[in-house]
């Protein structure tokens, strides 16, 4: 099974967001960058898949030179290449357009399955993998939690909401989005590492790809949320709040 | 005629509760933008036509019995098409965002997914969605031609306010083949019964990846017994085995209502805070002061959990003598 998984590359999950000079994004130039965490959830399943099935992983990333650290570490893990569109102004590109350059590069490929994670720690929208699926005319599932090989194709695990789930069976070529949770990740072994360094990355730009961004959606401002509640603040070393709180909680709210 | 259409949520004859927040939503952007306001439901329109709309399209067709992206995606485009509303509004349920993207794309269009508001600039809407986990907002604006999408997030805006009134239903019949049905759906199922019910308790402490790691969370479990409430976790802690999926809250989780929630190193992404900012009070300790639990918490510590919890044990343990 030839299985392609596309990552993300998104600022540290403890980061200190600061909002940058246009208003419109972050900082980003004092931020460490990781692998986007459901999409490591989705490049482990490939690889399990890979482990079980036979065949060939191979990451896919849409982003600027740094992530191709991220890129890296994937191969580190057991991808067997990848492909790197670099872009330095990824955020020009909407989620349709940032998936049009996935597709592109992906129709090339012809792999059996696709795999993403169910959404990115940092723009959140929830449906690359979705806009993936429709723009290379595939099946899809989203939020899965198994994926199991059969003779007509693949049967997944669907999430629903509130502790319910459902098994869909689908043709392949598919794209799947996958769950946070699915698997344990591995660590990339010092062999890994060491072999990562000869595989193959293969390097795309917007240009090549032809795909150009015209955005429809256009982030005009980030800014810290307003707090919906008042928030009692309390202060003091961890004894002092943890009697100030427990004085609160009995005679101001009243739930002790 | 263009309008806002509120795509909302049934299965199996009961409303999803988020669809009457979506079409709350739809009336208050409908009024600031004086367009007209009409919902959709696959399936039959029961109840909705006590509610101010101009039109209800009920869009019925056998294939659509059992959900399947590719059979909703079709059904709601010929609609769509049809009636050429500007707006398009839906719940962001699991159902929707395996649909909407999908059915966004086919107009070339971005769904601006888990929008939590929305302001009218120069006649249009501007929508407010969350970054970062919740950590920043942004405000972000639909170009190009319409209709744009839109899913409105959990609890963003009131069920109660929807305007009652009366509406017309008018049935659409979409043409549907089972051959472009890809995915073939079984019925879903729980994985066992719940043996928890943490929706009944009236104190519930949770614990987030703040922890670090399972060898920690007894510094918990000991608050949690000695304030009498339920102890809980958010997915991260589930996925890892650390507790029990049982005790899970949020969107995949329980939801839940206690009279007091205290949160223990949950940074508190939306997926989680949908499960519990309907709690009385809401007490959160976390080493990040601008963790977005905080623009929930009623009361907070910023500091090291494993300094101020077995403080706060033990002063609880004192108060109740």
């Amino acid at each position: 099974m030839k299985i392609l998984v596309s990552i993300k590359q998104v600022p540290a999950r403890d980061s200190q967001l600061r909002i940058d000079t246009s208003g419109r994004w972050i900082q980003e130039n004092d931020l460490t960058f990781e692998i986007n965490e459901p999409d490591a959830f989705a490049l482990e399943e490939a690889l399990r898949l890979k482990e079980k099935h036979g065949g060939e992983v191979v990451a896919l990333c849409a982003g600027p030179a740094r992530a191709s650290q991220t890129i890296r570490e994937a191969l580190a893990k057991g991808a067997d290449r990848a492909i790197h569109i670099e872009e330095e102004n990824l955020p020009a590109f909407d989620t349709l357009g940032v998936a049009k350059l996935l597709a592109k590069a992906a129709e090339a490929e012809k792999a059996d399955l696709i795999l993403t994670g169910l959404q990115s720690d940092d723009l959140g929208y929830g449906q690359t993998g979705v806009v993936l699926a429709e723009l290379l005319g595939l099946p899809h599932g989203t939020i899965i939690m198994a994926v199991e090989k059969i003779d007509s194709g693949i049967r997944v695990k669907r999430e629903l909401e509130d502790g319910w789930f459902q098994n869909v069976e689908m043709p392949l070529p598919a794209v799947l989005t996958i769950q946070s949770g699915i698997n344990k990740l591995r660590y990339a072994t010092l062999m890994g590492i060491k072999k990562a360094k000869t595989k193959e990355v293969k390097r795309l730009t917007a240009a090549e790809l032809g795909v150009a961004a015209t955005p429809t959606a256009s982030i005009e401002r980030v800014y810290l949320p307003q707090r919906t509640k008042q928030t009692q603040l309390i202060e003091g070393s961890a004894r002092e709040a943890a009697a100030k709180l427990v004085e609160k909680l009995r005679f101001e709210a009243r739930v002790i | 005629m263009s309008g806002v259409l509120a795509v909302i949520e049934r299965n199996s004859g009961e409303w999803h509760r988020m669809s009457w927040e979506t079409l709350a939503a739809a009336q208050q952007l409908a009024a600031q933008t004086g367009l007209t306001v009409s919902a959709a439901v696959v399936g039959e329109a029961g109840d909705l036509v006590n509610k101010k709309l101009d039109r209800i399209y009920a869009i019925q067709h056998g294939l659509l019995a059992t959900y399947t992206a590719d059979g909703f995606t079709a059904a709601l485009e010929q609609l769509i098409r049809k009636t050429s509303p500007s707006i398009v509004l839906f719940p962001h349920t699991y159902q929707v965002r395996d649909f909407a993207p999908k059915l966004a794309t086919r107009f070339h269009q971005v769904l601006v997914s888990d929008a939590v508001g929305f302001r009218i600039d120069a006649g249009a809407p501007i929508f407010v969605r969350q970054l970062f986990q919740g950590k920043l907002n942004a405000d972000v604006k639909l170009g190009g031609a319409e209709p744009h999408f839109a899913s409105i997030q959990a609890g963003a805006f009131r069920a109660d306010q929807v305007e009652a009134g009366a509406s017309q239903v008018e049935r659409f019949a979409p043409e549907l083949s089972a051959g472009s049905i890809r995915a073939k759906p079984e019925e879903p199922f729980r994985e066992s019964a719940r043996a928890v019910d943490l929706t009944s308790a009236d104190i519930i402490v949770s614990v987030g990846r703040g922890i670090k790691e399972k060898g920690n969370i007894p510094i918990v479990e000991e608050l949690a017994k000695a304030l009498g409430a339920e102890l809980a976790a958010s997915r991260p802690i589930c996925d890892s085995g650390w507790l029990p999926m049982e005790r899970q809250v949020g969107s995949s989780g329980q939801t839940v209502s206690p009279k007091m929630y205290l949160a223990v190193g949950i940074s508190g992404a939306i997926q989680h805070l949908v499960g519990m900012k309907g709690a009385k009070t809401i007490v959160a300790i976390n080493k990040d002061a601008n963790a977005p639990i905080f623009e929930v918490a009623d009361y907070g510590i910023v500091g090291d959990l494993f300094e101020v919890v077995p403080a706060l044990t033990e002063e609880v343990k004192k108060a109740k003598g």
